[in-house]
């Protein structure tokens, strides 16, 4: 008698044991793997969602929410709302709407902001940070410049009722082919009254177009990660430098210098800021602003004497997506305002190994870099080699920041949410 | 007997040098289209003729790179910047025209990709790519 009871129960804990090792319900807490992702010492991360859609930005409510922007609607599934079960590190999607694909995505004063590549919506938060009306968002801005080149367009709130977006540039280096070896820079390029710089609207007021809006600032090739930046209260970009040096200039740059070639430059932004493109780019190896060749450069002439000079210069196509100054207290005192920067990953380094793929981590005192930047998380392709970018598995894109300090990740090949935290121990 | 021997013999001579012949062109222009694609195409298709995603399409069994000649010659003459869906997926850079390559170039790298990237389509020649030129 005693002996079944034993069995009995001895089975049940057996039975118990095999099924919540199974992996859809297996628990997906801290594990040590990282979620194949490489961290400082005392950092973790976890997936929390996996293959939700290739997904853009990303903003986290007070309580916790991730809101996702997805690259593609998918029918309406534009914006997804993840929510993370305590004690299962997992997030499922518990909401989903929106009839548009895009990037940009965030949160301020109560509304959740997002972006197409035309337009830029809002939508009333309940107090829990949940959307009241998905079906009827408030169009806050429309009939922005979309012409199949660097159209994603990206946004970020200040405190004082403004929302920016980037407008990229539909072209590499405004010339009047695009791309077409030979063909000479615009002069000047015309491009730069609609696109490629950084608009300024106000957050509150339906409908407005370029005729009511700022060209806050111009000479921005394309940005897609942008922040504000509280500690000096101002605008911080992260900006695509120009691509195919040597496809486009043989005579004057090699495979080589063409992969390094120009840097991905930070830049802190002001009204009336002008970064210099077309006429130039940034040589971070020789620290130098440089004539761009279609204006008459040839790789050794200096330009962009009206331009100003970047914060910090990384180097050439690693392709910022995302940029987040750090304002929690999770992480250690060196990670206080900094930048955290997330690299996409590079195609225009070929035949050179593709790099990037992985968050950067810039020190800032004062409102300045007060050391080199330096890589934060790494291995998000999962390989080390990469010839192609569609050999990586992950391509980070977004970075937000949780109320308990924790940093957000998003990936935009398939869709998966990293969430990194930090313990001293 | 003998001339009959001698008639098929003939045959299968004239028959193996007309196959062995186009064959050994074809490899050449593969050959040398390889060198335009490395020069001009890689950077936006990739090595593996994989892309970028959601930036430049793979020519990967791609049914514009095997299927119709002209169509295929107009992206490269005339670059291609619309908003369609390739595979169900869109792609945001433009294409640039190619059209400062010459007929040879032109023919010999598009022969190269309709031989590479799991694509098995015939030969483009330079008499194709002029016709279309003259089109324009
Ligand atoms: C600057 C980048 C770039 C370069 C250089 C380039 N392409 Fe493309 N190619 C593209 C983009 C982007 C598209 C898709 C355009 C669209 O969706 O509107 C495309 C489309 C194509 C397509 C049709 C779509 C498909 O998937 O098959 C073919 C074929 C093609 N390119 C072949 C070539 C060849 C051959 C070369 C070299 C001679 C070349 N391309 C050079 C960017 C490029």
């Amino acid at each position: 008698m005693k002996t079944i009871k034993l069995f009995a129960g001895l089975f049940l804990l057996l039975f118990c044991l095999s099924a919540c090792a199974q992996p859809g319900s297996k628990s997906n807490v801290a594990d040590g793997s990282n979620a194949g992702l490489i961290l400082p010492k005392g950092f973790a991360a976890i997936k929390l969602a996996d293959n939700v859609g290739k997904s853009r930005h990303i903003a986290i409510t007070p309580q916790g929410d991730i809101y996702v922007k997805q690259l593609a609607a998918n029918g309406n599934k534009g914006i997804l709302l993840l929510r993370e079960e305590k004690g299962t590190g997992r997030a499922p999607i518990i909401k989903s709407f929106g009839d548009y694909g895009g990037t940009g995505i965030a949160i301020k004063n109560g509304y959740l902001y997002a972006s197409s590549d035309v337009d830029i919506f809002r939508y009333k938060l309940d107090d829990k940070g949940v959307v009241i009306d998905p079906a009827h968002p408030e169009k806050i801005v429309t009939g922005l410049l979309e012409r199949h080149e660097h159209e994603s367009k990206s946004i970020v709130l200040d405190d004082e009722g403004y929302i920016y977006t980037n407008i990229g540039a539909y072209s590499n280096s405004c010339q009047e082919q695009d791309r077409v070896k030979g063909s000479p820079g615009m002069q000047p390029c015309p491009i730069l009254d609609s696109a490629g710089g950084i608009w300024r609207f106000r957050a509150d007021v339906p409908n407005q177009t370029y005729a009511t809006g700022t060209r806050y600032a111009t000479g921005l090739r394309n940005v897609v990660g942008l922040h504000w930046n509280k500690s000096t209260n101002s605008l911080f970009v992260m900006m695509h430098g120009r691509d195919q040096l040597h496809d486009l200039f043989p005579q004057y740059y090699d495979e080589k210098q063409s992969a390094e070639l120009p840097a991905e430059t930070m830049y802190e932004l002001h009204n009336g800021s002008n970064c210099g493109w077309p006429y130039m780019y940034y040589d971070q190896q020789k620290h130098q602003k440089m004539l761009a060749p279609e204006y008459g450069g040839d790789g050794v002439k200096q330009g962009g004497e009206n331009a100003q000079d970047p914060i910090v210069a990384f180097p050439g196509h690693l392709a910022p997506n995302g940029l987040l100054f750090y304002t929690g207290t999770m992480f250690p005192e060196k990670y206080r305002n900094g930048a955290f920067i997330a690299f996409h990953g590079s195609w225009n380094r070929a035949p050179e190994k593709q790099k990037g793929y992985l968050v950067a981590f810039v020190p800032f005192k004062n409102g300045k870099p007060s050391g080199d930047w330096e890589i934060f998380a790494n291995n998000f392709a999962g390989i080390n080699d990469i010839t192609s970018p569609r050999q990586a598995a992950h391509r980070p894109c977004g970075l937000a920041q949780g109320p308990d300090g924790a940093l957000y990740v998003s990936d935009d090949v398939k869709g998966a949410i990293y969430k990194i935290t930090y313990s001293a121990k | 007997m003998t001339l009959k021997f001698l008639f098929y013999a003939s045959i299968a001579f004239v028959s193996t040098h007309a196959i062995a012949q186009p064959a050994k062109t074809l490899q050449q222009s593969i050959a040398r289209g390889k060198v335009v694609y490395n020069q001009v195409c890689n950077s936006c298709h990739q090595a593996d003729g994989g892309g970028v995603p959601n930036m430049n399409p793979p020519l990967i069994k791609s049914k514009w790179v095997a299927g119709d000649k002209k169509a295929l010659i107009n992206i490269v003459l005339n670059g291609f910047s619309e908003k369609v869906a390739i595979d169900g997926d869109y792609y945001s850079n433009s294409m640039p025209s190619q059209s400062q390559l010459t007929d040879l170039q032109i023919a010999d790298v598009l022969t190269f990709v309709r031989n590479n990237f799991d694509n098995k389509a015939s030969a483009i020649l330079p008499q194709n790519v002029k016709m279309c030129r003259k089109k324009q």
